[in-house]
């Protein structure tokens, strides 16, 4: 990045006591723009959570949906007595319910594929790093072929195999982002392993696999964290791409993506709210994330470290 | 050079051959091709006999060297949809997700280069802080809402072009072609722009990038010196050394940009290999997919080895480095 974006030394504040954590803390709140971010993003992980309890209507009870709702736009007082603050899909459903279970469900794939290929990913990237030799050699040329071909493309591939379904999308998801986790994991890994505390631990004679685990894994989490919060990103995004193309989550459970996908046909003949604000929540969510991975990158930087 | 070529064209033939191995077991071993390929009314009998014609009571190695056999033909099986050979289904679709890519890949130079330019000259100016948190939205926004949005504005509101299909394609070497016409470059204007927003983006951040860490080095100094244009010591000077970094992303987003086709074509109904695979793995039409997946493999491979060439010729240093 630019030097623009450098942290500034803020006011001298007199630290209590600096901890690692205040001091991150203190760094990260230096863009207000990040801090923005983490509120939005921390409020929308709040909405999907809570979602069943403040949800206008449970967009799954067929019992509460009026047929006679269908496409009505935004801000129209339904039969129920209450208003579409953003308009209903074909079947009567009230967006904003829609939408705010689709998050639920977009943030579950999402942040949950982004752990599992971390957790596989960042063993196999230490693995390579401390053991090397041809077990190295063989993790990183699966890495390396894995990130020759795009991501929709492996994805699409394992869809096609497999079939629709969570479980499915959130395997294709894994499936596409471990490399990334891997090449990071290896990248501080092979810089941290020659520092004096693996050598000491090496003495100790502790195991293999405490050394890298216990030792080598907690000094290469900065980068990881990373990169963890911009695949949980990408991950949102590609989920809600698949499920758009309607190879991703089934109708039974709609996620942002297939909520666009279901207003799709409906835009032509001009009713947008079906598509649009579905669109504006993921598009919030990414941007969200995407502000607070900036502003970590920049304060998990060693370089940058003033 | 030569072994090094040699020994790149291996790796590439190995990459393919892994790759048929993952597309077989996928087909052959995760999906079963019985339930697929026989009709649940044929009795036990019938049931064994296709089995045999098929091949499928041969041990697994057998059925893999036959399906690699097949691949090497381009006989990949027919159509369940459309009757015919899956390779020629695949091939008569190529030609407008190429127009489509390369049309968005020419957009993302001809308006990411400038840009990437301009805002890396002035990187002070409110237009270059515009154009890089657009930049920014173009990364994040998700593509398909993206040409949703497209069609909203330009097709449904404003009604300046259309939304959907081709449009009036004319011949040129006996294939179908929509650049060739008015009506068809009016129906490519929007998939294509779709397709290109990323990599505008992507183009522009790099040049950019590349200008700032130019324009302080020696070299731009002493050519200022000489008293060169400054249009001179930029069209020349500084082009010339951001170029590689440009150009392999250009040519690796060629291979992404075919591949993401698949979601603008979907949205446009641009009758392109994209809609077909996705149409193809809703309808289960098995040896399309595959006959898809193989054929985008060998592009890519084929393309990852271009680029490695062109990055060889065009940056001195590598090709140095190799012979070291």
């Amino acid at each position: 990045m630019s030097a623009t974006t450098l942290p500034v030394p803020a006011a001298p504040a007199p630290p209590k006591e600096e901890t690692p954590f205040r001091r991150l803390a203190i760094d990260f709140a230096e863009s207000k723009l990040a801090v923005f971010g983490l509120v939005v993003m921390l409020l929308i992980a709040l909405i999907a959570v809570i979602a069943p309890w403040i949800a206008p209507q449970n967009p799954y009870d067929l019992a509460q949906l009026d047929i006679m709702d269908g496409r009505s736009p935004p801000g129209t007082v339904g039969g129920e007595g209450f208003t579409f603050w953003l308009g209903t899909d074909d079947q009567g459903r009230d967006m904003l319910s829609g939408i705010m279970y689709g998050l639920r469900i977009s943030l579950f794939v999402g942040a949950g594929s982004a752990l599992i290929a971390g957790i596989i990913g960042s063993a196999l990237g230490l693995v390579a790093a401390y053991v090397g030799g041809r077990t190295e050699s063989v993790i990183m040329r699966l890495v390396d072929l894995q990130l020759s071909f795009p991501s929709i493309l492996v994805a699409l591939m394992i869809l096609a195999f497999l079939g629709k379904g969570v479980g499915n999308v959130m395997l294709a998801l894994v499936m596409v982002e471990w490399a990334y986790y891997a090449r990071t994991a290896r990248g501080s890994a092979l810089a941290e392993r020659r520092r004096e505390y693996i050598e000491a631990a090496e003495c100790l004679a502790l195991s293999k696999a405490r050394v890298v685990f216990k030792h080598l894994l907690p000094n290469c989490m900065p980068p990881l964290i990373v990169v963890g919060t911009f695949q949980m990103a990408r991950a949102i995004a590609l989920e809600a791409t698949l499920s758009f193309l309607g190879l991703g989550v089934p109708v039974t459970e709609p996620s942002l993506g297939l909520l666009i996908a279901n207003g799709y046909q409906y835009m032509l003949s001009g009713k947008y709210w079906i598509s649009f604000y579905p669109g504006i929540a993921l598009l919030i969510t990414i941007v969200s994330i995407n502000l607070v991975g900036d502003q970590l990158r920049d304060v998990l930087n060693p370089k940058l470290r003033r | 050079m030569a072994t090094w070529l040699l020994r790149r064209l291996v790796q590439a033939v190995f990459v393919v051959l892994a790759m048929t191995v993952i597309v077989f077991i996928g087909v052959n071993v995760i999906g079963n091709p019985i339930d697929i390929l026989i009709s649940p009314e044929a009795d036990a009998a019938e049931r064994a006999r296709a089995i045999a014609a098929l091949g499928l009571d041969k041990p697994l190695w057998q059925q893999y060297l036959s399906f690699l056999y097949g691949v090497v033909r381009g006989d990949l099986g027919r159509s369940f949809v459309f009757n015919e050979p899956a390779m020629r289904v695949i091939l008569q679709r190529l030609p407008a997700t190429m127009e489509l890519a390369i049309a968005a890949v020419l957009i993302s130079i001809v308006v990411g280069i400038p840009a990437g330019l301009y805002a890396g000259l002035k990187p002070k100016g409110w237009l270059s802080q515009a154009l890089m948190a657009g930049s920014i939205l173009g990364f994040s926004l998700p593509s398909f809402w993206v040409g949703l949005m497209l069609i909203m504005v330009f097709a449904v509101q404003l009604g300046w072009l259309p939304s959907t299909g081709r449009g009036t394609t004319a011949a040129l070497f006996g294939v179908q072609w929509s650049f060739l016409t008015r009506d068809g470059l009016a129906h490519m204007l929007l998939p294509a722009f779709n397709l290109a927003l990323f990599n505008v983006s992507l183009i522009m951040r790099l040049t950019r990038a590349g200008v700032r860490e130019a324009l302080p080095s020696d070299y731009v100094k002493f050519a200022r010196a000489k008293g060169l244009t400054p249009f001179r010591v930029i069209g020349v000077h500084v082009m010339k050394n951001i170029m590689i970094p440009v150009v392999t992303v250009v040519g690796l987003e060629l291979g992404t940009t075919i591949a993401f086709s698949v979601v603008t074509e979907s949205i446009f109904a641009w009758p392109g290999m994209g809609k077909l695979i996705i149409d193809s793995i809703n309808l289960l039409d098995r040896p399309v997919i595959v006959a898809y997946l193989m054929l985008i493999v060998l592009l890519f491979v084929a393309i990852n080895l271009v680029v490695d060439l062109l990055y060889t010729a065009l940056d001195p240093r590598v090709r140095l480095e190799e012979q070291g």
